[in-house]
């Protein structure tokens, strides 16, 4: 997938949360105020059945879900490891 | 929305060891306010303990859908059975999905086979729905982290080996596994509830309780946003298909109560407005069993929905679990009230699903702030 697909995925995956909000890739998503307390595990399940990458507990670092940016590299970092 | 074959099949196992194990002593556990070890011993003899844990570490490796399977079965005998193994498997789920590959390696197995019991601890006396205002302290002594303060209405605490602690660190909130027995952990025994009277609960008082640095699960500072989110969402899971479970049993005791009783010359289901009672039961049921099921299948599938589908089950079964066991009272009348009859342990057990793994208050938050979110107006 490439690098701009997977970040549209990534918006994509935000917009029903961050309703009407439009998310910039270096948005800071905990600053914009709309993360609840069961979006950090719905986030882990997402990029983890969308990517097909497993979050491990090394990965818990804000700087890897800090931004679309940031998740996107996670994943790719994590894909890399894989393959 | 169906369960298939297999899982049809496991659960007419699951069903004939609870009826010959577990009902016709569940009564009596409640007045005790005990479980006794010889089932805990026939439950880890079945695998009951952490079913979900894969084949890889010991486990059964047992199907979401199946594991609700099995919970709604031993829910409908006996809640306090039910929640002890909820609450082992709330440690285990955590461990699986935060754990590291140590942690797993040598919890895992001891967890699947029920040689070592766990338990959650992360309410406190002043701390019960704002969780994340806990106030048992974890301090890095460079070596260690010593734990302090108290931990209240620990299900299983009375006898649990394992308990996974949740602590305020220097770096945010962090999730601990702490063994028993620990000499900073004094465990103190709670009777007298009003329901899940045999879930054996404790109070945990941690006094300069000294873990290992490798005790944590996953990362300090992520306690609660994932380790506790992954331990709740599963505890909510397991709790909404135990509601399934105690609404069949009030179903059942009412069709055979009504079916057996005359007043007015003819027998209470020939009265209409008993039948409307038994229909808002059969059909409130079979709405909450298809949540259940909904939320299990999304679960098999690792879809980030199934968090919100469970809040959703969860909240559902247990509003719908307390009205069942409401009417099913009011239909045995005072036979209903008194100790001769389930019914009455029914409706104490159901107000405690409305209130543990997230108030139904809590959970209309999330729904509510959900639906906002998710649907256009």
């Amino acid at each position: 997938m490439s690098d701009r697909t997977t970040k549209a995925t990534i918006k994509d995956f935000f917009s029903s949360y961050f309703h009407g909000y439009d998310l910039k890739d270096d948005d800071d998503i905990f600053a914009v105020g709309f993360v609840n307390s069961l979006l950090a595990m719905q986030l882990v399940m997402f990029v983890e059945k969308e990517f097909d990458i497993t979050v491990e507990d090394e990965d818990l670092n804000l700087e890897n879900f800090k931004s679309v940016n940031a998740i996107a590299g996670l994943i790719e970092t994590k894909a890399a490891n894989v393959g | 929305m169906e369960v298939n074959p297999r899982q049809r099949a496991e659960q007419a196992e699951f069903r004939a060891f609870v009826d010959q194990e577990i009902l016709p002593v569940a009564d009596l556990f409640d007045r005790e306010e005990k479980i006794p070890s010889s089932l805990m011993e026939k439950l880890a003899h079945k695998k009951y303990f952490g079913p979900v844990i894969p084949e890889k570490y010991g486990g059964s490796g047992m199907d979401f859908v199946t594991y609700g399977l099995l919970h709604e079965e031993i829910g409908r005998c006996c809640s306090s059975t039910r929640s002890l193994l909820t609450v082992h498997d709330i440690v285990a789920q955590a461990i699986l999905r935060w754990g590291s590959r140590r942690q797993k390696e040598y919890w895992m197995p001891r967890l699947a086979s029920g040689e070592v019991r766990a338990a959650f601890a992360l309410t406190e006396p002043s701390v019960g729905s704002d969780a994340k205002s806990i106030e048992m302290t974890a301090t890095d002594t460079g070596a260690a982290y010593i734990l302090n303060g108290k931990k209240r209405w620990i299900t299983g605490g009375q006898t649990a080996d394992l308990f996974l602690v949740i602590a305020r660190s220097q770096e945010g909130p962090a999730a601990f596994l702490v063994e028993r027995p620990n000499p900073g952990m004094r465990i103190e025994a709670i009777s007298g509830m009003l329901g899940v009277r045999a879930s054996m609960l404790a109070e945990l008082h941690l006094e300069n309780c000294r873990v290992s640095k490798d005790a944590i699960v996953g990362r300090a500072g992520f306690g609660f946003s994932h380790v506790v989110a992954t331990a709740l969402d599963h505890g909510r899971y397991s709790v909404a298909w135990g509601c399934v479970g105690i609404a069949q049993a009030c179903l059942q005791a009412c069709l055979r109560y009504t079916s057996r009783r005359k007043q007015f010359g003819v027998y209470l289901k020939e009265h209409q407005l008993i039948q409307r009672m038994i229909t808002d039961m059969t059909t409130n049921l079979k709405a909450a069993r298809l949540l259940c099921l909904q939320a299990g299948y999304l679960k098999e599938a690792g879809d980030p929905g199934s968090i919100m589908e469970t809040s959703i089950a969860k909240y559902a079964a247990s509003t719908m679990a307390f009205k069942a066991a409401s009417d099913a009272v009011q239909i045995h009348g005072a036979n209903g009230c008194s100790s001769d009859y389930s019914v009455q342990r029914y409706l104490r057990d159901a107000k405690i699903m409305e209130i543990i793994e997230g108030s139904a208050q809590m959970q209309q938050l999330m729904i509510a702030q959900y639906s906002y979110q998710h649907y256009q107006y």
